[in-house]
């Protein structure tokens, strides 16, 4: 059945947000699009505005409002992480995101792997950063589009096979075509219209729907009775609104692990790198958690969905109820159809935002690492502009394949394992700001135990729940932590957040190899950076020129 | 190389410690409780949802506190549109 009234709100919304896509371009433009500074970066000069909406609308994307009340319905207390996640996040990123900031416009690096190559003088470790950076983002991309096409077929739009994709494809192709046109400024002008309408739904939906549901205290009440039963797959309760022994440190780790990892995506880095100056990102540090409030208490509506007695909708393409489609049924049951209209295409633009800066993002890298790197080491700025160009659209419909062709929960997976990924490139990128005591070699020696330690310990996760037998979540049981054989922590049923693991591991292993390079005196390269890089701010000499200036 | 080493590339304040206090919010047990309901939330929810100004406080401090300490020649550009006149100074 499809959903006349919400599909044309949804359309009519989708269409104004396309026309501006397209305008996007001539919006306030320097030089000419074909320089990467001004298609990858926007020219590097957004201000306080543009920024919080440009980077608000790529770190709280749709997948994350979709995905963090699926959690609280289907495990309760221990998706509410979302919370303490944003608002450590900042005061953990201020110093190092300023530092990155400086250096990057002092040297004109685009992505993190240019620092690190700069920093080191190695062309491998940045090849690595930058590699990472590509695994980890295109599963995220892909879910973008798994929140996008839950609304769709929320909407009625939910056909069997490929046809039942076609929606989604249309909505992509828009995407990638003005994306390809305008550059960075695209997502940046259609992230005001997004987080508007964000912001207005999630506003009406916590004051209107607990109302309707007999207040804060029966929807507690009844999410509580609700995880209590145990579920028929494991015989234990699915979770429950207090977090148990066993899952505080999860809920901590995986809340300080997703903090530390965001600024390493290239997509975070993408807009901060994009603003024009050292007090811009400061200002926006304190203005962006307003966006985690938003995020908390979308997280209850998870709840509020438990109390309304929402069931998620079978996909029809895969057969399996799709627990992501739960906020899209509760605006569906609880809303006039005009108004679940705005509330999707609030989502489905909440989509399209991150899905094209992180495409932007990973072109960057793409370009600017390997394909200069290894392929055309003359490229120029044109030619370079014209690669990324060309390499979003390769990114994104390989998201579209992705979704298209591969059972959806494999993308979930791989955005999973992304975190943990990227997570190993702290070392190299992060600490890197701050010193260059750890030594090129034992960075790269450090990524490889991280990487291959993270992925055997997501192996071994298994999840009951969803039949599986292998990368069921990130959630480790001290029990099957092991380093060669030997089980520290046997018996202990307490969960702890793979990446963390990893990380850890990964510090010890760059601390170790780098005392022992140093004491064998090995060259640690060239450092193409200076102190002072650190802390140049905007109209400092230091500054190299952007693309505009170049091609007055 | 030690020849045009710069200024220490590493400036310290001693407010930059504030951005630790928010970190002690990681410490659940603390908040891991029902009691004592706020307007049928638990305190688990609300008390959390109270870190979110305590974070924003301590970065606007040290906002404040350092603002304006890179380096920084007046000559900016002006072509920046009105509505993100945020960005002057």
């Amino acid at each position: 059945m499809i959903q006349w009234v919400q599909l044309s709100v949804f359309v009519v919304l989708f269409l104004v947000v396309t026309v501006m896509g397209f305008v996007a371009s001539r919006w306030q433009r320097g030089g000419a699009l074909n320089h990467l500074d001004e298609w990858g970066l926007g020219g590097r000069k957004f201000g306080s505005w543009i920024t919080w909406f440009l980077v608000g609308g790529d770190l709280y994307t749709a997948y994350t409002f979709v995905a963090v009340p699926a959690l609280m319905f289907g495990a309760g207390a221990l998706g509410f992480y979302a919370l303490p996640y944003t608002v450590v996040l900042y005061p953990i990123v201020f110093l190092p995101v300023l530092r990155m900031w400086s250096v990057s416009r002092v040297h004109g690096y685009v992505t993190p792997a240019d620092f690190v190559r700069g920093r080191y003088g190695s062309s491998l470790l940045a090849f690595l950063v930058a590699i990472t950076g590509i695994v980890a983002t295109m599963p995220y991309i892909a879910l973008q589009l798994v929140g996008l096409e839950a609304v769709l077929r929320t909407m009625g739009l939910n056909g069997t096979g490929i046809a039942g994709h076609l929606p989604l494809l249309v909505a992509f192709v828009i995407l990638a075509v003005y994306t390809y046109q305008s550059g960075l400024r695209a997502p940046a002008l259609i992230a005001f219209v997004k987080d508007i309408l964000i912001y207005l739904v999630i506003l009406v939906a916590v004051i209107y729907l607990p109302a309707k549901f007999g207040g804060w205290s029966a929807i507690f009440g009844a999410a509580s009775d609700k995880l209590a039963q145990p579920s028929p797959a494991t015989g234990k309760p699915a979770g429950s609104i207090l977090l148990t022994g066993n899952n505080q440190l999860q809920y901590i780790t995986l809340a300080l692990g997703s903090a530390l990892a965001l600024f390493l995506y290239p997509h975070s880095l993408t807009g901060v790198l994009a603003s024009r100056g050292r007090d811009v990102l400061k200002r926006n540090m304190v203005a962006l958690p307003a966006y985690s409030l938003l995020l908390g208490l979308l997280a209850l509506l998870g709840y509020v969905a438990i109390a309304a007695g929402s069931k998620p909708i079978t996909n029809n393409a895969t057969g399996r109820p799709d627990t992501n489609t739960i906020i899209p049924v509760l605006f569906d049951g609880q809303f006039p159809s005009w108004f679940a209209g705005i509330a999707f295409a609030a989502i489905g633009i909440g989509a399209l935002v991150p899905a094209a800066i992180m495409s932007i993002a990973a072109a960057n890298l793409w370009t600017r690492n390997i394909y200069k790197e290894y392929l055309h080491r003359s490229a120029t700025p044109h030619q370079e502009a014209r690669q990324a160009k060309l390499a979003s659209l390769v990114v994104k419909f390989g998201a579209v394949a992705f979704v298209l062709f591969v059972d959806p929960q494999f993308s979930i997976d791989l955005q999973l394992i992304g975190g943990v990924i990227i997570l190993q490139t702290l070392p190299a990128v992060a600490i890197a700001l701050y010193t260059r005591w750890l030594h090129r070699w034992a960075l790269v020696a450090s990524w490889l135990v991280g990487m291959a330690y993270g992925m055997y310990l997501l192996y071994l996760i298994p999840n009951p729940a969803a039949n599986k037998a292998h990368f069921g979540g990130s959630a480790l049981t001290l029990d099957k932590l092991t380093v060669f054989g030997w089980h520290p922590f046997a018996g202990s049923q307490v969960q702890i957040y793979v990446g963390f693991v990893a990380l850890v591991l990964n510090l010890v292993v760059a601390v170790v190899v780098s005392a022992v390079l140093h004491a064998l005196k090995v060259g640690n390269g060239v450092d193409a950076t200076r102190g002072g890089d650190y802390h140049a701010d905007e109209g400092s000499k230091r500054l190299r020129p952007v693309a505009d200036v170049l091609t007055q | 190389m030690a020849a045009h080493k710069e200024r220490s590339g590493f400036r310290w304040s001693p407010w930059n410690l504030l951005l630790l206090v928010p970190l002690l919010m990681l410490v659940t047990p603390w908040f891991n409780s029902t009691d004592p309901v706020v307007f049928g939330m638990p305190f688990f929810y609300w008390s959390q949802f109270l870190w979110v100004p305590v974070g924003v406080v301590c970065v606007l401090l040290v906002y404040l506190r350092t603002k304006g300490d890179g380096e920084y020649a007046p000559d900016v550009d002006e072509r920046v549109d009105d509505l993100d006149e945020g960005a002057r100074r």
